[in-house]
């Protein structure tokens, strides 16, 4: 009976095609996973170093990717500190186990990943929440360490539960915030509106 | 539940169902408490906020479709090896390890919650990313249960004899173990954390997951609808061919925004678009086959749940999925609820119908029926009741999230400018809240859906007079 059937609907034709694409697909997939570590490694283009919470961080619209792309600028250390690149990796790995320990992305997304029930984190820094530069550090710290009584719920009465963390640990959060800000996503989240530089 | 003609590999399917389903209402109760805690502000604020309700939610879903998947290998690996399970004792130990671990796991996520920034809190209470928020412990735990699963599947079909089905199933399992390795490691680096994490979520879903069912469902329309063995091996081949070649690479629709290079969008993209073609492939084959057997199935529930997975799987992962995949429209859908709604109709239309119809066609044999046909006492009301409000609820909820993510993604993306404003200005926008309106009612008449098929589990067939032929299980592997 089979030597009646063409041979493109023969059972070996596509079981041996079937192999053949996995086996080729899985090798593209390891070629452009070697490519795309290096590229998203800490201290990439794309991934800058966790020292740059020592920096100023700009979100501004680049004319020839036509997209906005976050800019390094002059020195801001956060909370007035200068950090060495060790320290600032310190501040900011504890900053991002505290938000996997606290369940952060059981409401928030981070880089658009997570869950729909509370804003976006991947700018969260940068964003006009914080009403001017010179006051984000200072409600941030507030707004974590009791986002009853600090609520920002623009209208929704959705508020952040009091996950009771300590000030010490608002400001790793924050650094791990403003690290993350700084990681160029393409252009996510688009049209994006910076906080208010001039205070 | 009399399973004494049933063989080993059956026993122990028949306890993996059991625990699925238990999860399985346990993933509609607490979807319920956090559709809620949309409409009502502060609803089990403190007690149970939205970060456990959900996480309970999502990983009910995850742990009950692998309990049903799990199940369901154990329930056709004896007929189709021909030959006994290899550890039977083994596969025992490991779903009470399994189960004690899961029971575990859920009552620190209940109780506990939440931790300090330590290795503590991802070993022993939550990892804190979605999906695989188990603790570290427990990851080692499930990896110790799916070894042994592979080892009882693998070693008997080696002992007894294999087939196309077993082949691919054998080799997918081997992949769907090995990936989930790729999520349990800790970095501060988000970007690269992501990377990995998309592995085990999309390369289980999207691809291991997918050919599995294809699995289930190439033995399903044998045993139900008593299709030829060499057919539904054919469309297995072109499916696995189709849904790797499309689906391994279609990974790249979760790297555009995290931070990877460029040359992601139009791998994504492209490579995505295509992960429909598969699940068209699969609808053809059901419907093909159901036409040339004039839909005369020996077990009508398991039937009606397998169409319903044919063009579930369609409609909820292909369509749902291809409508924001492309990055032109994803850079305003990502993150929103487009997600929660592709999440909803995905899931339900992939996964969940295809464990019911599983469950359905085990429970033909432990009640020792030759057919679930029209001869039910009752006509089989309980079934297709269940059946009518699961996929109505589902589907329901999946398009009143469709009209909220549309809202969202214009309001709060668009024009808002995704800033924590342009967020709260979408989520109380009416057209939103009305969404979550509809998506509530809508979730509670998937609970009734799901009242309605505990119950027809738990009775169908018990009531008819036993058919004095058991049917054997070695009778319809060879089909």
């Amino acid at each position: 009976m089979s030597d009646n059937i063409p041979w493109w609907s023969r059972e070996v034709f596509w079981k041996k095609t079937a192999i053949w694409v996995t086996g080729f697909m899985f090798v593209v997939l390891i070629v452009l996973t070697l490519d795309t570590l290096p590229k998203i490694s800490v201290g990439s283009e794309h991934v800058p170093a966790y020292s740059v919470i020592n920096k100023h961080i700009d979100y501004v619209f680049n004319d020839e990717r036509n997209i906005q792309v976050p800019v390094i600028g002059k020195d801001d250390p956060l909370f007035g500190q200068m950090l060495t690149e060790q320290e600032a990796e310190a501040l900011v790995t504890h900053g991002k186990k505290i938000t996997q320990g606290r369940n952060c992305m059981g409401c928030h997304t981070l880089l658009g990943n997570g869950s729909y029930f509370a804003p976006d984190l991947t700018k969260a820094w940068l964003d006009p929440a914080w009403s001017s530069e010179e006051e984000r550090e200072q409600y941030m710290i507030e707004f974590l360490m009791d986002p009853q009584e600090n609520a920002r719920s623009f209208g929704s009465g959705r508020t952040m539960p009091n996950l009771h963390i300590t000030k010490e640990e608002a400001k790793a959060i924050i650094a791990f915030l403003k690290w993350m800000s700084s990681i160029d996503t393409n252009g996510f989240p688009y049209n994006f509106t910076v906080i208010d530089k001039e205070g | 539940m009399s399973t004494v003609q049933l063989n080993g590999g059956q026993q122990l399917a028949m306890k993996y169902y059991t625990v699925a389903i238990a999860l399985f209402v346990a993933q509609i109760l607490f979807g319920l408490l956090s559709g809620m805690q949309y409409l009502i502000p502060g609803f089990l604020q403190g007690v149970l906020d939205f970060n456990v309700t959900r996480t309970v939610h999502i990983n009910a879903m995850i742990i009950w479709l692998l309990y049903g998947f799990i199940g369901s290998v154990y329930w056709l690996l004896e007929e189709e090896s021909q030959t006994k399970i290899v550890g039977l004792k083994l596969g025992n130990f490991a779903f009470w390890l399994f189960t004690v671990a899961v029971v575990i796991v859920v009552v620190v996520f209940l109780v506990v919650q939440t931790g300090p920034g330590d290795d503590f809190t991802r070993w022993f209470v939550n990892e804190g990313r979605e999906y695989i928020e188990a603790p570290r412990w427990a990851d080692i735990g499930i990896v110790i249960c799916v070894l042994i699963f592979f080892y009882n599947v693998a070693a008997t079909f080696m002992k007894g004899q294999w087939s196309g089905i077993s082949g691919v199933l054998t080799l997918d399992l081997v992949a769907l173990a090995g990936i989930y390795l790729a999520g349990m490691f800790y970095t501060t680096n988000i970007s690269v954390d992501q990377y990995w994490w998309w592995w085990v979520i999309h390369l289980w879903v999207e691809a291991t997951w997918e050919v599995l069912v294809g699995c289930l469902m190439a033995w399903g329309l044998m045993k139900t609808l008593g299709v030829s063995r060499k057919i539904v091996t054919t469309w297995l081949y072109i499916e696995v061919a189709l849904m790797f070649g499309s689906g391994i690479l279609g990974l790249g629709h979760h790297y555009f925004w995290i931070g990877t290079p460029e040359y992601w969008l139009t791998i994504g993209g492209f490579f995505s678009a295509l992960e429909p073609i598969p699940l068209v492939a699969m609808v053809v084959h059901a419907v093909y086959d159901s036409g040339v057997k004039h839909m005369k199935a020996n077990n009508n529930p398991a039937f009606a749940w397998l169409i319903a997975h044919a063009f579930g799987n369609f409609f909820g992962a292909g369509v749902w999925g291809f409508m924001h995949t492309l990055p032109q429209i994803n850079l305003y859908t990502h993150g929103t609820q487009w997600s929660a709604s592709h999440g909803h109709l995905a899931f339900f239309g992939a996964y969940a119908t295809i464990v019911i119809a599983m469950i359905y066609i085990a429970l033909r044999e432990v009640r020792g029926q030759q057919s679930f046909g029209a001869d039910l006492p009752d006509g089989g009301w309980k079934w297709k009741w269940a059946l009518g409000l699961l996929n109505l609820g589902v589907v329901g909820m999946s398009i009143a999230l469709l009209i909220s993510g549309y809202e969202q993604s214009f309001i709060e993306r668009a024009v808002g400018g995704s800033t924590w404003l342009g967020y709260f200005t979408a989520q109380i926008h009416p057209w939103f809240v009305q969404g979550m309106w509809w998506r509530m009612v809508f979730g509670f008449v998937t609970a009734f859906g799901i009242i309605l098929l505990v119950w027809d589990l738990l009775t169908i067939g018990k009531h008819n007079k036993p058919s004095a032929e058991v049917i054997s299980p070695t009778q319809t592997a060879s089909v």
